[in-house]
């Protein structure tokens, strides 16, 4: 089944086992994104940290896609800086696009969101997050594209 | 009564001689969304274009005479399906722009009427005062819900809406209608529980007060006898493409007294009488609405469906799919982790069945399902206050037509069950 591509063992693992799920207090932008086709949601909340970087923490609920997706941003994206965190953003775009080839150093377990781009439908379900992300980030840091 | 030839039929239907995801033969139960249309629709809007094609209700020349002729044919065929008279038929878009439709004429109505600018007779049936109330159902689809959100918050008139029994029912005790309430505006068959509604207590209820009732027809039209001679209701819509019919035409049917008292909503060529630079008449109904050169070729096409469905018998067609749905709701019932929402037996209740498989978000059921072939909706269908009033984010729904037969109900069963093999849930 072409399905196994998409939903790889390590999709199904942070699905079952979400990594960071849960807000934190402290925050300084809140972002609430939809996908209104499907009804999942994330509330994302990006605070800087004294060196500069990010700390990330999101709520969500959602397809197994959106659900993994947001667990692997939160393995990649907590506490890096908004120029490392907004060019992976780019990269998991380009590769869902399948403009790019998957690069493992930017994305790590998200190299195996791949198999989502030979369903359109659910791209959008794999970049909520990231989506979210960026969104919360511009406004936390005040930085533009 | 016999039964539909499922076999004969889905000859007629060019699409299922295609196959889908490496191979599989399609298993189409998303007709709620749209259904496929049979080579006799696609044929009546192709003959239209190659022999008769003109703007309709323009130009003196014979093929002008004979597209005007084919859309009022097509008028009459359709106006005759639901027990209707072909003037109080009028031609939208779709449902959503039939709703919006009578949603603007309360609006313009009242708009017009504190400008003290000239209304047709009757018209004060739809001019709103603040505190008026505009009674909904919580099972509407979003099409009869925001145009109605829309025109309170530009009257002030107060939305308020009759609420739902656990079991996917309305509850029709939940509120109570008053003098203030001027219109009702619910759904005859709910697209996302099945459930189809008693039209006539709504109706008793609203008639005690005076109030006007809308009904939306989306999923019953296309899938029941309809005979508004005898609904009791004022208007209903429904869309053509749900119903074999073509893309881009929708219809609602409306009271003669009640349409001639409207004002118009979109406006320009077409639907005026006289036309000055300070200010313009308007045309009877249904021209009155029906602004710009109209959908000739989609309104023969839906004509065609009509007689395509006719044929079949509407009474056979309904008892086709409560066959299926019976049979859904049974195969659905024996697969642990799985729950309806909506009603669980086949009792007043049409063929869309939503599911909620427990462990699996229906994205992912309808993933599965795909990969098999089988087509299905999955998310909010539209009708997402629905979803909250059950607690669940989403669903997946199956719906059945007069193309689906026992294997489809067996495929869907079977596909459930593969999707939770394939996540590790269920049994
Ligand atoms: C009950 C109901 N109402 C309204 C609509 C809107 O129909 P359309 O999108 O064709 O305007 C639909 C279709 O999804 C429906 O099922």
């Amino acid at each position: 089944m072409n399905l196994e591509n998409m939903y790889q063992e390590i999709i199904l693992d942070h699905y079952k086992h979400p990594h960071g799920k849960g807000l934190s207090e402290n925050f300084a932008a809140e972002v609430h994104h939809v996908n209104p086709t499907c009804g999942d949601e994330i509330t994302l909340r990006v605070t800087p940290n004294e060196d500069g970087t990010l700390a990330v923490s999101y709520d969500n609920q959602g397809c197994s896609i959106s659900q993994a997706s947001a667990s692997i941003l939160f393995d990649q994206l907590n506490n890096v800086t908004f120029e490392t965190g907004s060019s992976a953003v780019d990269h998991i775009i380009a590769m869902l696009q399948r403009a790019e080839e998957p690069n493992e150093e930017v994305l790590g377990d998200g190299i195996a969101l791949v198999g989502v781009a030979q369903y359109p439908a659910r791209v959008k379900c794999a970049l909520l997050s990231w989506m979210a992300w960026k969104d919360a980030a511009i406004q936390a840091t005040g930085k533009g594209e | 009564m016999t039964e539909l030839d499922v076999a004969r039929i889905r000859a007629d239907f060019p699409i299922f001689n295609r196959t889908v995801r490496n191979d599989r033969r399609l298993v189409y139960l998303d007709s709620g969304a749209t259904s496929q249309k049979p080579r006799q629709v696609l044929d009546a809007e192709r003959d239209f274009y190659e022999n008769h094609n003109a703007a309709v209700h323009r130009g003196a020349h014979q093929l002008a005479e004979e597209a005007t002729d084919a859309f009022e044919a097509a008028r009459a065929t359709i106006a005759r399906f639901i027990g209707a008279q072909p003037d109080d038929i009028v031609f939208t878009k779709n449902a959503t722009e039939a709703l919006n439709l009578v949603s603007y004429s309360f609006l313009n109505a009242t708009l017009k009427a504190a400008r003290s600018k000239p209304l047709p007779i009757g018209a004060e049936r739809f001019v709103l005062q603040e505190g008026d109330e505009i009674v909904v159902t919580e099972m509407e689809h979003h099409a009869n819900l925001v145009p109605w959100q829309e025109l309170c918050d530009k009257t002030g008139a107060v939305l308020r809406w009759i609420g739902l029994t656990d079991d996917g029912r309305l509850d029709l005790d939940s509120i109570e209608f008053t003098h203030r309430t001027k219109v009702v505006s619910l759904t005859h068959q709910s697209n996302l529980l099945g459930t189809v509604n008693d039209v006539a207590a709504v109706v008793a209820k609203a008639r005690a007060v005076d109030a006007l009732v809308v009904l939306d027809a989306c999923q019953s039209v296309p899938h029941m006898p309809v005979d508004v001679s005898e609904l009791g209701v004022d208007f209903i819509a429904w869309s053509g493409h749900k119903m074999l019919g073509p893309l881009g035409i929708g219809c609602l049917w409306g009271r003669s007294e009640l349409l001639s008292a409207m004002p118009p909503f979109i406006t320009g060529g077409s639907m005026i009488e006289t036309v000055h630079m300070e200010s313009s008449t308007f045309a009877a109904p249904p021209k009155r609405f029906e602004a710009g050169v109209p959908m000739a070729a989609q309104a023969v096409g839906l004509a065609a469906a009509v007689d395509y469905l006719n044929a079949l018998g509407m009474d056979k067609v309904a008892a086709h799919e409560h066959r299926l749905t019976q049979l859904a709701l049974e195969g659905l019932a024996g697969i642990k982790g799985v729950r309806v929402i909506g009603p669980t037996e086949a009792i007043e209740r049409g063929s869309a069945v939503s599911f909620v498989v427990e462990g699996l978000h229906p994205h992912d059921v309808g993933q599965i399902l795909d990969e098999q072939g089988i087509a299905v909706r999955v998310g909010h269908h539209c009708a997402w206050p629905v979803c909250r009033r059950y607690n669940v984010p989403a669903t997946t729904r199956a719906t059945f037509y007069i193309y689906n037969d026992d294997a489809d109900v067996a495929a869907l069963v079977e596909g459930i069950k593969a999707a939770q093999k394939f996540f590790g849930v269920g049994e």
